[in-house]
């Protein structure tokens, strides 16, 4: 469904992707694992065209999205750090969005429901926690049930009840076929989530595995251990 | 695009600066046309701060409410929109909230006092002058990433355009004082979108012949139809040009 064929991208003269190449299929939920700065939302951002490439192209459903646009209509993103113009209100966001894209299917506001956010819709974005934005972020992402989410840290600032209602809903669609890119630090949130694993380090691209094979190679069974072993066997 | 737009707008009423803008060229142009005896004459004065206000106020107040929209192109770029359509209609909102401010501010005043030819041309070519600036503030804020540096350089064109151009020329035209510099200084004037505004309303106030020399053959250039066909057709290019440029540079953004 995605497809970046030896992508590079330089800022100044760091690496952030350097030469990577990557395919992702419907129906899997692939983790985005590696370092601080190893290039994993480049990546992601390159895929959604928010950074584009030096070189290499990327594909999705077979189509060179440079200079794309409409398939951004398939993907739900949600930013690690959720940035919205700062006076307007939650409703406001909400309404902007639903006017700038056409639904292709029945929206789906379950996570405004179970976020609860129908209690804050007319506070200002300036005034919201960290994780209320989150919420913000996750639940715009899902809202137009697309075919392809991509994640980017998403329970980074929830609190652990609302981390879980997200986890569901991502297991829910990842169920329904779709595919689902997710990145995290907290390894042990994607043990039962995650089908495949990404590991990137310095802007390339180390391995791209099935979970059953990683563990099966490492000889351990929870993901943050398997992950662990494979960058103290890099670093050495 | 049109409700990109129609947001944009929205969000520079509510801030209220562009009220204020309002009000401030109507307080002015009011003040003067009440105080010179003779509407001229008021028209003269009026053109001096025109001149001077109307890019500053569109340059400035554009390249900020671009800096401050950094999240909201943030947020569109990764929808399903064309980064055209986001840049366009940033564009085409300022533009017309600048715009109609000046229209209604200096309008009315001018439509009551001064409704001839003069004043028509005054009105077009502050609309014109609110455009370009906005252009050019689009294409400051594009090439760079720091507000602060996006907010000086527009400072600095402005003060380029306002007051350093006009001096740039007295230089030349003295040290080449031997020489016929008439024509060059056609040329020259093409060069600077505020000195071909102020040229063509000073043309239509039939006192070019205060100016000597050179007024007869701006009179003999810019007076013609083909004159202002051509001033026109420059004008248009000063908003075409920096807007078309920032937009190729927007478009290659990593945002």
């Amino acid at each position: 469904m995605i497809a970046a064929n030896n992508i590079t991208k330089k800022f100044g003269k760091v690496y952030a992707l350097d030469n990577v190449s990557v395919t992702c299929n419907s129906g899997e939920c692939i983790a985005l694992i590696g370092p601080n700065a190893s290039g994993k939302t480049t990546f992601i951002k390159s895929v959604l065209g928010m950074v584009v490439p030096d070189s290499g192209t990327i594909s999705f459903n077979n189509i060179p999205i440079a200079n794309q646009w409409a398939y951004r209509d398939r993907i739900g993103y949600m930013p690690q750090i959720g940035r919205y113009p700062e006076n307007m209100t939650i409703a406001q966001v909400f309404k902007l969005m639903k006017a700038i894209r056409k639904p292709i299917r029945t929206m789906d506001e379950d996570l405004i429901k179970s976020f609860e956010l129908e209690k804050v819709m007319d506070k200002r974005m300036r005034t919201l926690s960290g994780g209320t934005r989150q919420k913000v972020s996750a639940s715009i992402a899902f809202l137009f049930n697309p075919d392809v989410l991509i994640l980017d840290e998403p329970t980074a600032g929830l609190d652990p009840v609302s981390s879980e209602l997200l986890k569901l809903k991502i297991t829910e669609e990842k169920n329904q076929g779709k595919l689902i890119l997710v990145t995290s630090h907290v390894l042990s949130e994607l043990d039962d989530l995650v089908s495949e694993v990404l590991y990137m380090q310095d802007g390339k691209l180390n391995f791209q595995k099935s979970l059953a094979l990683l563990k099966q190679e490492t000889g351990e069974q929870k993901l943050s251990k398997a992950i662990a072993k494979v960058m103290i066997t890099n670093r050495q | 695009m049109k409700k990109i737009t129609m947001y944009v707008i929205v969000d520079i009423l509510r801030n209220k600066i562009i009220l204020f803008y309002t009000l401030l060229c109507l307080a002015i142009s009011l003040c003067i046309f009440n105080l010179e005896s003779n509407t001229a004459k008021g028209l003269l004065t009026l053109l001096n701060i025109i001149l001077l206000i109307v890019p500053l106020i569109c340059i400035i107040f554009s390249t900020i409410y671009i800096y401050n929209s950094t999240e909201f192109i943030e947020l569109l770029v990764s929808q399903p929109l064309p980064r055209r359509t986001i840049w366009i209609s940033i564009f085409i909102g300022l533009s017309v909230s600048l715009s109609v401010a000046y229209l209604i501010g200096v309008g009315i005043p001018i439509l009551i006092y001064q409704p001839d030819a003069t004043g028509l041309m005054m009105l077009l070519m502050g609309f014109l002058l609110s455009v370009i600036f906005v252009s050019i503030a689009m294409l400051a804020s594009a090439r760079t990433r720091d507000k602060a540096r996006g907010i000086g350089i527009s400072i600095l064109l402005w003060l380029y355009f306002s007051l350093l151009f006009d001096s740039i020329v007295l230089f030349i035209l003295f040290q080449f004082q031997d020489y016929p510099l008439e024509k060059p200084m056609i040329i020259f004037s093409f060069l600077n979108p505020i000195d071909l505004g102020r040229i063509q309303i000073l043309l239509k106030m039939d006192i070019s012949a205060l100016m000597g020399y050179t007024g007869a053959v701006f009179k003999d250039f810019f007076g013609t139809s083909t004159g202002i066909a051509v001033t026109t057709f420059v004008l248009l290019s000063w908003i075409f040009i920096p807007v078309s440029l920032s937009l190729k540079i927007f478009k290659r953004k990593d945002l």
